[in-house]
């Protein structure tokens, strides 16, 4: 009786913890499908034109994504260039300077700022940029790509920085440095490669953002000139031409996705790499 | 803000010795200066966006009041607008997806925090981690092109036909709808509970497994009757936190709801998220009044995911702690 009762234990325990084994590998394998697809449909679609042709006009077949992939790609440096210094140099405030009310003012704005959806911070990039300047533009865009980097690049840099041994610091103070030279010469470059690793994911996931772009940086069939009209953009790309009607454009859409999500998953994959590869940092 | 005497009890004490003035020279005081600039306009940009939410939403909250919630006319031409119908798509949707993502997650994570070696549980993570960073509307390419189709030829009639006579099944499926939205959603918030899950069972101390089984519990009594239940305020929290992610979701939603703005019984029918419409119909907003009430539902999607967040992060917080305490 007794023994009949443990074995019903046993194997109810063996059972649950197979579950769970099958619940990681239905999660996991999640990626894989997602990989598998997007490999075998934009493997098959993907062409040299996809790289270096503007879209054809509607009904056509053949053309590309020149103009959305050179879109991106400056949607991307504009909003580093708008976030990464707020996130970087707001992080060394807190990690440095700051007391204990201003510093969690700050990280509860940028807690704040990081859990807003990213239809939201298109609504507010909309009305700060775009109603002003009257049209759509690539700087619009960036800025709510830019906003929506600066809370994963502050608390980061902040936690690395916090996260240098004690007597790197009291080393350099000893040394007659003064605080603002001991912060530029010993601490950031003994954190950079956590710091660096911060930006590259900030910047992997606003490259794949889409709803804030769709009333920001709109979308064009041609060129951009400058910063301050409509651009084109990889992630908009694949939403419009996912949702048409066109065969073709579901093809293009399949190899954008690929190109997309092969560049996201490289920046992540060589982010990490740079973290785990001789931590100057011990982590906390 | 560049006064000495804040300094004080700062990170470093050994700053407050120097004087004022040799520190000015040294370029420090100048450092926090604009080190401290960068870091208000932070706030300054977080106060900003609920204050252009706000003013940008005054003539529907004027106008409609709380009927704004509880009215499902959507009607641009005639400028009347209810929000019923999308309030009712967020929801539904969102607990579609939390019915599915919440057992798989919670599974996954006992896995890999409790069962799984180290090496593994790290290498699994780091797949999850990539799992979390495939953007939202790569979800809604293969959710239009791959479970679309899917939900049509064979989810949907299987159901039909086996749980057909609940309500929510019933009536025909058309491969877009609130379901498709639910299974779409549940694999994008299944990384964070599991991430975050992970994290909060990793931290509860040792000796309370190994108690457990010096008593002679069984692996999954140990784990399911003593380390869950300690860890259980963190992992309600990253339900929260995924659910968070869940309302705010926009494009693959968008992309497989049906945009259609109804509210149904049926998992099958068309549906309508206050993200998706937003995302649809902004740059066609003519009008105040119509512009404004996009803006005001994406008050209220803020709103939510605000206070959503702020639960999260309480209960995280106090699981983690609770085990340091308890470890000391």
């Amino acid at each position: 009786m007794n023994n009949a009762r443990l074995k019903w234990r046993k194997f109810v325990s063996n059972f649950m913890l197979t579950m769970t084994g099958l619940c990681a590998l239905v999660s996991v394998s999640a990626l894989f499908f997602i990989l598998g697809y997007l490999l075998f449909n934009g493997g098959t679609s993907i062409n040299w034109a996809f790289f270096t042709q503007l879209p054809k006009p509607v009904g056509e077949t053949g053309g590309g994504m020149a103009n959305a992939i050179v879109g991106s790609g400056k949607l991307l440096l504009a909003a580093s260039a708008f976030g990464v210094p707020i996130g970087f140099l707001g992080g060394v405030y807190l990690a440095e300077f700051s007391g204990g009310f201003v510093a969690s003012i700050v990280r509860y704005s940028a807690d704040l700022l990081n859990g807003v959806p990213s239809i939201v911070i298109g609504i507010f990039a909309y009305s700060m940029v775009v109603l002003p300047f009257k049209h759509f533009s690539t700087l619009a865009g960036a800025f709510a790509l830019g906003l929506m980097m600066i809370p994963i690049t502050l608390r980061s840099t902040e936690e690395f920085l916090k996260a240098v041994p004690k007597n790197l610091r009291e080393g350099a103070m000893a040394l007659g440095a003064s605080k603002s030279k001991t912060i530029s010469s010993v601490i950031v470059p003994a954190a950079y490669r956590g710091i660096l690793t911060a930006i590259l994911l900030a910047l992997a996931r606003v490259a794949g953002e889409t709803a804030p772009l769709l009333f920001t940086a709109f979308g064009n069939r041609f060129w951009t000139n400058g910063w301050t009209t409509p651009t084109a953009s990889l992630p908009v790309m694949i939403y419009t031409y996912a949702v048409s009607p066109y065969e073709d454009w579901h093809r293009q859409a399949w190899a954008a996705g690929l190109v997309l999500l092969g560049l996201i998953l490289i920046i992540n994959i060589l982010a990490r790499t740079i973290l785990s590869r001789g931590i100057a940092v011990p982590r906390s | 803000m560049a006064t000495p005497t804040t300094t004080f009890g700062s990170a470093s004490p050994v700053t407050g010795s120097r004087s004022f003035l040799a520190r000015l020279r040294e370029g420090d005081e100048i450092a926090r200066l604009v080190t401290f600039l960068f870091a208000a306009t932070v706030v300054l940009i977080t106060i900003l966006l609920v204050y252009e939410l706000w003013v940008n939403s005054v003539l529907p909250r004027h106008k409609f009041g709380f009927h704004f919630f509880v009215t499902s006319v959507w009607d641009p031409i005639m400028d009347e607008y209810g929000a019923l119908p999308f309030i009712y798509g967020t929801l539904v949707t969102s607990a579609v997806a939390l019915i599915i993502a919440v057992p798989l997650g919670i599974g996954a994570a006992i896995f890999l925090a409790e069962l799984a070696p180290p090496r593994t549980s790290d290498t699994l993570q780091f797949f999850i981690d990539l799992l979390a960073a495939v953007p939202s509307v790569i979800y809604g390419l293969l959710g239009v092109f791959i479970i679309v189709p899917l939900m049509r030829t064979v989810i949907a009639p299987t159901l039909i036909k086996t749980l057909g006579f609940l309500p929510i099944f019933k009536g025909p499926s058309y491969g877009v709808g609130f379901f498709t939205a639910g299974i779409v959603m549940a694999i994008m918030v299944i990384p964070y509970i599991i991430s975050v899950s992970r994290e909060v069972l990793l931290s509860v101390p040792r000796d309370q497994r190994e108690a457990a089984l010096a008593l002679g519990s069984t692996r999954w009594e140990s784990t399911w009757q003593v380390v869950v239940p300690f860890a259980k305020t963190g992992i309600m929290g990253s339900i929260f936190l995924a659910m968070a992610r869940a309302l705010g979701e926009t494009m693959a939603v968008t992309m497989v709801i049906g945009n259609s703005p109804k509210i149904a019984a049926s998992l099958f029918a068309p549906g309508y998220s206050i993200a998706a419409v937003i995302a649809n119909e902004f740059t066609e907003a003519t009008g105040d009044m119509y512009l404004q009430s996009l803006v005001y539902l994406g008050l209220v999607l803020f709103l939510l995911t605000f206070l959503l967040n702020g639960m999260a992060r309480l209960l995280i917080l106090a699981t983690t702690q609770k085990g340091s305490k308890v470890a000391a």
